[in-house]
């Protein structure tokens, strides 16, 4: 007797998605309405920027995990929910700096823009903000076709974008670093799977800089 | 002494979430938990299956406290509701999320309890727990309490002026300053028993004020609020009140109280000495490091779309003690 090994098929796939669009939007909506009718402990709005914003980065966190368990275990099909799970990062991170301007800055347009710019954490958060933005928008499977290899290029960039949020999280509490750190761990172990492509990009790189450096030279002589 | 009339506070509490409605709801938030951070935390999951358990429920026991109305202290501002400042506490020996003193502080035992009034005094005495109720005059004063992350509430005390319990003690010339210590008690404190749950403080939890800073009337010894004695969660049973400083000033259950001719070190300067200094007066010139203090958003009832941000004022609105600082450049000494 043969032992068959299990594929995940498509049908599996669409279950997959709809717990995830269940369980993304199941706790949004709770917590919100909560905050709403003020039953959302003493500051809702501490509440909901601390709910967005991890469950931001825990979503961005999933979309990476996707590429190595699809590998590991040989599922090749389970790729096909992690552009959901980026979309639900963009969407949680959106809602994450929404909420801070109309809920913590309450309209205040001109301190937007000069907390942006003088606030350290609030710079790499909006940076990666913008990072994630371009990203979702850039996820369409015609761009995708339309972009060729440079979409993958552009896609790359979501490593910064964990980078800075992991940043923005360390930066913002006041002292208590263990549950940043723990996503510190995990964003770097996330990106420890994948050592030898980046390392392979970051050589690339750095033999084209050479190569061009060489070619200056000559023509320079 | 007056015994409290209960129809300012009874009508204060309708507008008040019921404390069963309020904690279910945190429950319910909590059991969601793997989209939240806390998911990380084992006790998190045992709640899932516990939506409308009444696990987080006041054990604590509070009672109600005979005292007399301030006639000064006092202000007009909308009173932040009493679950709320029950529930929303920076006290990090029980943890550092804002409701871990909630649900962490329930078996905090403060009686028997022991206050020493120390140091250079003509005559150092200790207060037991009823002492704390029965050896000065109660008076509830309303403060505004303004935190160092930029949000503030509007607080019913009650307590005495610290400066009563330093007259008793005959402070001696050479004291210029006074120093307080939270009770460290780690087998009752998780936040006390490692780095990892209390922040990264190193415990016990110690401030100090300049003697003139405690001397003055508006500086209180707190025992309570909302009428009745103070919940774990919010420094029982005595805690310091200094309303035109940063909350992190107004140290709570504490044990110690001692007079010094040096200036005493105090936990957050000592942890981020840049972003907290030992004067920390309310100062809407002077920002954080890393965020404004221009503005506060005043935690009263309404929900998000309540738009309650204000503008801070200069000493929290308490102008009386600016003489205390004449000539000081208060953006160095912040």
């Amino acid at each position: 007797m043969t032992k068959t090994k299990f594929r995940l098929q498509a049908t599996h796939i669409s279950w997959l998605k709809a717990v995830i669009h269940l369980s993304a939007l199941t706790p949004l909506f709770y917590t919100y309405f909560a905050a709403f009718s003020d039953q959302l402990g003493g500051d809702p709005v501490e509440a909901v920027l601390h709910f967005t914003g991890i469950s931001a980065f825990n979503l961005l966190l999933l979309s990476l995990l996707v590429s190595p368990l699809a590998k590991k275990f040989k599922q090749g099909l389970l790729v096909n929910v992690r552009r959901l799970l980026g979309l639900y990062a963009f969407f949680y991170a959106l809602i994450h700096f929404s909420s801070y301007v109309l809920f913590e800055l309450q309209q205040e347009w001109s301190l937007l823009l000069s907390e942006i710019i003088k606030r350290p954490y609030i710079t790499v958060g909006f940076i990666a903000l913008l990072l994630l933005s371009s990203l979702a928008l850039s996820s369409t499977k015609n761009i995708q076709r339309k972009l060729g290899p440079k979409w993958q290029k552009l896609h790359n960039w979501v490593y910064v974008a964990g980078l800075l949020i992991a940043l923005h999280y360390i930066w913002s509490v006041k002292s208590d670093l263990v549950q940043p750190i723990i996503y510190w761990m995990m964003l770097l172990s996330l990106l420890w799977f994948r050592r030898d492509k980046l390392l392979r990009k970051f050589k690339n790189r750095k033999a084209r800089t050479r190569h061009r450096e060489k070619i200056t030279k000559k023509t320079l002589a | 002494m007056l015994i409290k009339s209960p129809k300012k506070s009874a009508a204060k509490e309708q507008q008040v979430t019921d404390e069963a409605v309020y904690s279910e709801r945190r429950n319910i938030l909590k059991s969601m938990g793997f989209f939240g951070a806390s998911a990380l935390l084992a006790s998190t999951q045992a709640q899932a299956f516990n939506l409308f358990g009444d696990d987080d429920s006041v054990k604590f026991k509070t009672r109600a406290l005979e005292f007399s109305q301030a006639k000064t202290y006092i202000t007009d501002e909308a009173l932040t509701p009493e679950a709320k400042i029950t529930s929303h506490n920076n006290f990090y020996e029980f943890g550092a999320g804002k409701s871990d003193p909630l649900d962490n502080a329930q078996d905090f035992k403060v009686d028997p309890w022991s206050l020493s009034i120390d140091g250079l005094v003509e005559k150092p005495y200790k207060l037991g727990y009823e002492d704390l109720y029965s050896q000065f005059d109660l008076e509830e004063r309303i403060y505004r309490l303004r935190c160092v992350e930029a949000w503030s509430m509007v607080i019913p005390w009650i307590g005495f002026p610290l400066a009563a319990i330093l007259a008793k003690a005959q402070p001696l010339s050479s004291a210029k300053y006074v120093s307080f210590e939270t009770v460290y008690d780690p087998e009752q404190m998780p936040g006390q028993r490692s780095r990892f749950s209390g922040g990264g403080i190193d415990y016990p939890y110690v401030e100090g004020l300049r003697l003139d800073e405690a001397m003055h009337p508006l500086t209180l010894m707190s025992v309570g609020l909302y009428g009745k004695t103070l919940p774990a969660q919010n420094g029982a049973p005595i805690r310091l009140v200094v309303p035109w400083k940063y909350g992190f000033k107004s140290i709570k259950s504490i044990t110690r109280i001692r007079l010094t001719d040096k200036k005493p070190p105090t936990t957050w300067n000592m942890l981020a000495a840049q972003e907290y200094g030992f004067y920390a007066n309310v100062n809407p010139q002077v920002a954080h490091p890393r965020w404004s203090q221009a503005r506060e958003r005043r935690l009263t009832t309404g929900g998000l779309f309540s738009q309650n941000r204000i503008p801070t004022q200069m000493f929290n609105g308490y102008e009386e003690v600016a003489p205390m600082y004449a000539g000081m450049n208060l953006a160095k000494h912040y």
